[in-house]
């Protein structure tokens, strides 16, 4: 088994498609970062550089916004909660948006968690086994003394590895990228989490203070189980589907439908079960409202864990038995 | 040859059905060890299915195979420790070197170190090229280091699907050679084939294949012997020779046009010419008959059979025990 661990990674190292995932994040992390400092610039000039007075003015802003008619109810919701939570932080004397390279990782990573992420885990996984097929090396794969089965969760191990490779390539370029602008510091920023939101009011009984470098670490974790999940289901389409192209552009579809029914899908309470809606784990941690009411982080977790199952046992089902027509 | 012993492998009664057709009907056969075996049928007859079966890329719908005794779809880590194989083109990953790849798959079985790896190499001469990337590589290299892939497990069984494409006449005259040389050594060789010259050149026996049906298994000798032949007559005069053949009851006279012949054949031959079927031990009588008449005789040619003409005498019945 090691062997064939060894060999899906030095396959996986030796073709081109893992350098691109780099090179993509080496592109637009600056992009990011640069539009980053842009926007504390203005700020800083229009504040005084005073947060106080940023987060103050932010804080009125939603408050006038609410009594506008012609917002929806379920944006209004939403805004109650953020302002809640803008108030904590204000009360309480910390700036949830102190700019330094710590905190860009940390609305960085929030942001590319349901797309940006996904998409590069993707890469490495919807070519993983179909590309075996569209070349036909997988002849030469699988007519050895080894098991399918076992050729497969080599493929998958390897799968998750490079997943959780990603995960940490992004936050650590984005810190090392975003730090020479912003400086490195950040690392004991204290930030709230567990605020438990129910209906329109938050719920502070919950909330403790983490340090930044932990509330990253959480995320990271929980970005790379969310982007487990989209593995699995690449993994499964690189199984049924022959060709690569067509495995990306069917998951790319899928998560894109995702990102585009988080939005409608307050209205739609069953969407909760789809594996799109579930994969903004990181919210739990900020505390930003859910797309559909009663979604809490163990049941995010369990949807994507289904999910992720069924994905893995529909991918081992039909590759061991398959026939490897051409 | 051992008959007694285990065959290296043997194909009983294997069947294939994708959906409701039936694309393998019946496949049976058996190879010893030290025998180059020969499969032989046209493009879409199944030889390719077959071979796919034979490692266990495709399950059949019924049957069995087993190599040394190890059934390959049910125990495919023991039966395919014994075989080396090419299916179809020898693909290999473009972006590793032809080094990387051997390891790739010495790191698949047990008991193959770098040693074994720089031994095939050597043997199929790969060593100049073998640490760049295969994607440079030519065909015949690929080919090349195809082989090398499947001698490295020290096989039992080699299994070659149409190993002489892509091969330029002398590659084929050295393949040719290898392939010998290993059977001697006591491998059992499995050659696929479209081309009835290629496996007459290369093999002891041969099953022949056609819609999913083996026809005849035999000795490749035995396969042609006592067959009619296509023979040209080079004579001086075309009409009488025709009609003095004809008389003779012993063959049968044959239009250029309906003969299932390689053109190429004909090309630059004297037109004063009849084509006959004949059976090769009535020629020297038809010979004799000519001259006695009066009608010279320039040449002689018998023409070997095509896989075709040989298809067509098997399928219309009469031949095939």
């Amino acid at each position: 088994m090691l062997a064939l661990i060894q060999n899906e990674t030095i396959k996986v190292l030796k073709k081109r498609r893992f350098y691109v995932v780099l090179l993509i994040l080496l592109i637009l992390i600056p992009v990011f970062t640069y539009a980053q400092m842009k926007v504390a610039q203005n700020s800083l000039e229009k504040f005084d550089q005073d947060w106080r007075r940023e987060l103050t003015q932010q804080i009125t802003d939603l408050q006038n916004s609410l009594g506008s008619d012609r917002i929806p109810e379920e944006w209004k919701k939403f805004r109650k909660i953020i302002l809640q939570q803008l108030q904590y932080y204000l009360d309480h004397d910390v700036n949830p948006k102190e700019p330094n390279g710590v905190t860009f990782t940390r609305t960085f990573m929030d942001n590319s968690v349901n797309l940006f992420i996904p998409l590069l885990v993707m890469a490495i996984a919807s070519d993983i086994v179909s590309s075996e097929r569209s070349t036909g090396t997988i002849k030469m794969l699988l007519t050895r003394p080894v098991r399918r089965w076992k050729v497969l969760m080599s493929k998958w191990l390897v799968l998750m590895m490079f997943t959780g490779v990603i995960v940490f390539v992004t936050a650590l370029l984005s810190y090392v990228i975003s730090g020479a602008v912003f400086g490195y510091g950040g690392w004991t920023i204290p930030l709230f989490t567990g605020f438990d939101i129910s209906g329109t009011s938050v719920n502070y009984n919950d909330v403790h203070i983490v340090p930044a470098w932990l509330y990253v670490l959480m995320q990271c974790g929980l970005i790379w189980f969310a982007s487990i999940v989209v593995a699995a289901l690449g993994f499964m389409i690189s199984v049924l589907v022959r060709s690569t192209a067509a495995s990306i552009v069917t998951l790319m579809a899928t998560l894109i439908a995702g990102t585009i029914l988080y939005n409608m899908a307050s209205s739609w309470p069953t969407a909760k079960y789809l594996f799109m809606i579930n994969l903004k784990l990181t919210d739990y941690l900020a505390g930003t409202p859910t797309p559909v009411d009663g979604m809490t982080l163990p049941f995010s977790l369990a949807v994507l864990s289904i999910w992720a199952i069924c994905a893995l046992f529909i991918a081992f089902s039909v590759f061991t038995k398959q026939d490897m027509m051409n | 040859m051992t008959e007694q012993s285990i065959p290296v492998l043997s194909v009983q009664q294997v069947k294939k059905r994708v959906g409701k057709k039936w694309i393998i009907h019946n496949v049976s056969f058996d190879v010893h060890e030290g025998e180059i075996f020969g499969f032989l049928g046209p493009n879409g007859a199944g030889k390719t299915t077959t071979i796919r079966m034979l490692v266990d890329l495709i399950k059949p719908t019924e049957g069995r195979i087993q190599v040394c005794g190890y059934d390959v779809n049910k125990e495919p880590e023991k039966a395919l420790r014994f075989v080396g194989a090419i299916v179809e083109n020898p693909e290999m990953y473009n972006f590793l070197t032809g080094w990387e790849n051997l390891e790739q798959f010495a790191r698949m079985v047990p008991d193959v170190d770098e040693k074994r790896i720089e031994e095939v190499v050597a043997v199929v001469g790969m060593s100049k090229r073998i640490h760049d990337k295969v994607g440079t590589y030519s065909l015949g290299m690929r080919q090349r280091l195809g082989i090398a892939q499947a001698l490295l497990v020290r096989p039992k069984l080699l299994i070659l699907d149409e190993p002489t494409n892509g091969l330029d006449p002398l590659g084929i005259k050295e393949l040719r050679q290898f392939i010998r040389v290993l059977a001697e050594s006591g491998m059992a060789v499995f050659v696929s084939s479209h081309l009835l010259s290629e496996i007459q050149l290369m093999c002891d026996r041969v099953a022949i294949i056609s819609n999913g049906k083996v026809l005849a298994v035999d000795d490749v000798n035995q396969l042609l012997l006592g067959r009619n032949q296509y023979v040209i007559w080079f004579v001086s005069d075309v009409e009488q020779a025709a009609k003095i053949l004809k008389q003779s009851g012993l063959t049968r006279i044959v239009s250029e046009k309906d003969a299932i012949i390689d053109e190429s054949i004909l090309i630059g031959l004297p037109d004063s010419r009849v084509l006959t079927e004949t059976h090769p031990e009535h020629i020297a009588d038809l010979n004799r008959l000519l001259l006695e008449q009066d009608v010279l005789v320039n040449g002689i040619q018998r023409v070997m059979p095509t896989l075709e003409q040989l298809f067509l005498e098997m399928t219309e019945g009469g031949h095939i025990e």
